[in-house]
């Protein structure tokens, strides 16, 4: 069946949006990302115009994100303190990510930048993840505890706060900079972070896998809610249309990945996660270094 | 010789009122509904002479559809220090969102080039670029970039041999509309030509118009912003809310 989107202005297949957004949702449940940085290059593809489709999925991850948070409350797997102090550092970060975006897209070349944004910090990432993740499973398998480093340097630091669910006493300082740093980079790469804040909150601040999902969803929410916001007001590239078609797949999705989430052994899902980070590495940075086929691309004309 | 030649050319000039276009449209309006999946459009008519069938070359017919006029940017990328990046750009200030092509014969036949350039009828006269910086010096590869590019997603077309002619008196082509169309005046523009020489144009347009849910969404986005978004995150919320809420009963019933 075939949908004309009003904002799009384009025609395109309901079922085939349905499907992409369940898909998504799955991921997004399980893992805590919002799917964004899949989603995006996913409608690209299906011939939706770049803007709208940054603008509507920011829309579609606040469903998802809902969805699946509702799901880990009940599941208690939720860190809500945590999650308000990186949402606090978040906020901050997205106003300054987007001063730097605006200076970046004054020089040009705004587009080269987020994919090399891209590139590097999911490869780093994947790449972390997987190695660590794969060492996790080796131990268990040969019988060994998982060891948790407890005394960093970051237990040094002053006000220190209580996050029961996370068992965790803590710096607030550590996670306010993690939450800015997101969310600069969320406001560049126009995602919401799900895929750097989650292994911030496994890595840097030591958090159980199990909390760092719904932590993460949680947080996602407002900034995703207040990027459409945003987007809507200034730019109007919130496609709604396209936003129903996939946000009803993506909460069934979310409540189906929570469900298969919780399954799982948190080093399997972070494998899982590093690999998926690592395939979408690989296709953005082929793009950067293969010759592509069409040297050509449109824009719209006459910014100024 | 020229004894001969300017009897012709009176001969020639009155003809240019002589034939003229009685134009049919099945529809001059196009309404995008939530469900709208492109549509044909069927461009039929008469040609009104005063006298009988001119001699000479047979008649032929060009009929041009062409959307709303924007200004495209056009990048190129090149490779610099092993990445493939975007260096050279040009404004395309003119090209049609839509534009379609349809003649009675074999393009350079039915219509002479000094005639394309007057009218600018071919697609590759359609466009127009001016925004080229001097040190940019294959600017029209970045033009024939727009025509190659909108060639490939069906968004402008020639359809050479579509419109067929009957007894030099009917014709008729249908064009069909991509459901990829934005909103907007097209403009139809029908040309008579002999020889390959435009004896008569008729111009009429096809309004091209959101309309029900789509015409709604689209006017609160544009003039409701704020309660726009609003309304985006509660259906989201909703959304989410009603799937978690659907999926517990599901496991505890």
């Amino acid at each position: 069946m075939q949908i004309y989107l009003p904002i799009a202005e384009v025609s395109v297949n309901a079922f085939l949006l349905l499907g992409l957004g369940g898909l998504v949702g799955i991921l997004s449940g399980m893992f805590g990302v919002g799917g964004g940085f899949l989603m995006t290059p996913l409608l690209f593809f299906i011939g939706i115009p770049p803007a709208v489709a940054v603008a509507t999925e920011a829309n579609q991850i606040v469903a998802s994100s809902f969805s699946g948070v509702l799901a880990h409350l009940r599941r208690k797997t939720v860190d809500l303190k945590m999650g308000t102090v990186l949402l606090i550092g978040g906020l901050i970060g997205a106003a300054l990510g987007v001063v730097v975006f605006n200076y970046l897209k004054s020089l040009g070349q705004v587009d080269l930048l987020v994919k090399l944004c891209y590139v590097i910090f999911l490869s780093v990432i994947g790449g972390m993840m997987f190695v660590e993740s794969l060492n996790a499973i080796r131990n268990t398998k040969k019988g060994k505890a998982p060891k948790r480093k407890k005394h960093g340097w970051i237990h040094g630091l002053p006000f220190k706060m209580r996050f029961r669910t996370s068992g965790l006493y803590i710096s607030v300082i550590p996670p306010l900079i993690v939450g800015v740093c997101v969310g600069v980079l969320a406001a560049i790469m126009g995602v919401g972070g799900g895929f750097i804040m989650v292994p911030a909150m496994i890595y840097l601040l030591g958090m159980p896998t199990k909390v760092v999902v719904g932590t993460s969803l949680f947080q996602i929410i407002f900034v995703t809610a207040f990027t459409t916001m945003l987007h809507a007001t200034t730019n109007f590239t919130v496609d709604i249309g396209l936003a129903v078609l996939l946000l009803v797949g993506g909460v069934i999705g979310a409540q189906i990945g929570t469900r298969i989430g919780v399954k799982m052994k948190a080093e399997q899902l972070r494998i899982l996660l590093a690999m998926m980070v690592l395939a979408v590495c690989f296709k953005l940075a082929l793009d950067l270094f293969l010759e592509p086929s069409e040297l050509y691309s449109l824009g719209p004309g006459g910014g100024h | 010789m020229w004894r001969w030649l300017i009897p012709l050319m009176f001969l020639a000039q009155p003809a240019l009122a002589a034939e003229e276009v009685v134009l049919g449209l099945s529809q001059d309006q196009v309404a995008i509904t939530a469900t709208y999946n492109g549509s044909e459009i069927l461009i039929f008519g008469a040609i009104k002479r005063d006298g009988p069938v001119p001699e000479g070359p047979p008649l032929e017919v060009i009929v041009a559809v062409s959307g709303p006029d924007k200004p495209v940017t056009v990048r190129r990328k090149e490779k610099r220090y092993g990445i493939w990046m975007n260096i050279d750009s040009v404004l395309v200030d003119s090209a049609p969102s839509f534009y379609a092509v349809a003649t009675s014969g074999p393009f350079d036949e039915v219509l002479k080039d000094v005639e394309d350039l007057r009218y600018k009828v071919s697609i590759a006269r359609a466009i127009r670029s001016v925004g080229a910086a001097m040190s940019i010096k294959d600017a029209q590869s970045f033009a024939n970039a727009v025509v190659r590019i909108r060639e490939h997603s069906n968004l402008y077309k020639t359809l050479e041999g579509a419109v067929s002619v009957d007894q030099q008196t009917l014709f008729r082509t249908s064009i069909a509309m991509p459901s990829n169309l934005t909103e907007g005046v097209y403009s139809t523009r029908i040309f008579l030509t002999r020889g390959g020489e435009i004896i008569s144009i008729y111009a009429t347009t096809i309004d091209v118009k959101k309309v029900g849910l789509e015409r709604w969404l689209f006017n609160l986005s544009r003039h409701n912003p704020f309660w726009y978004g609003i309304m985006s995150l509660a259906i989201a919320i909703a959304a989410g809310w009603t799937a978690s809420a659907v999926f517990q009963m599901l496991r505890r019933g």
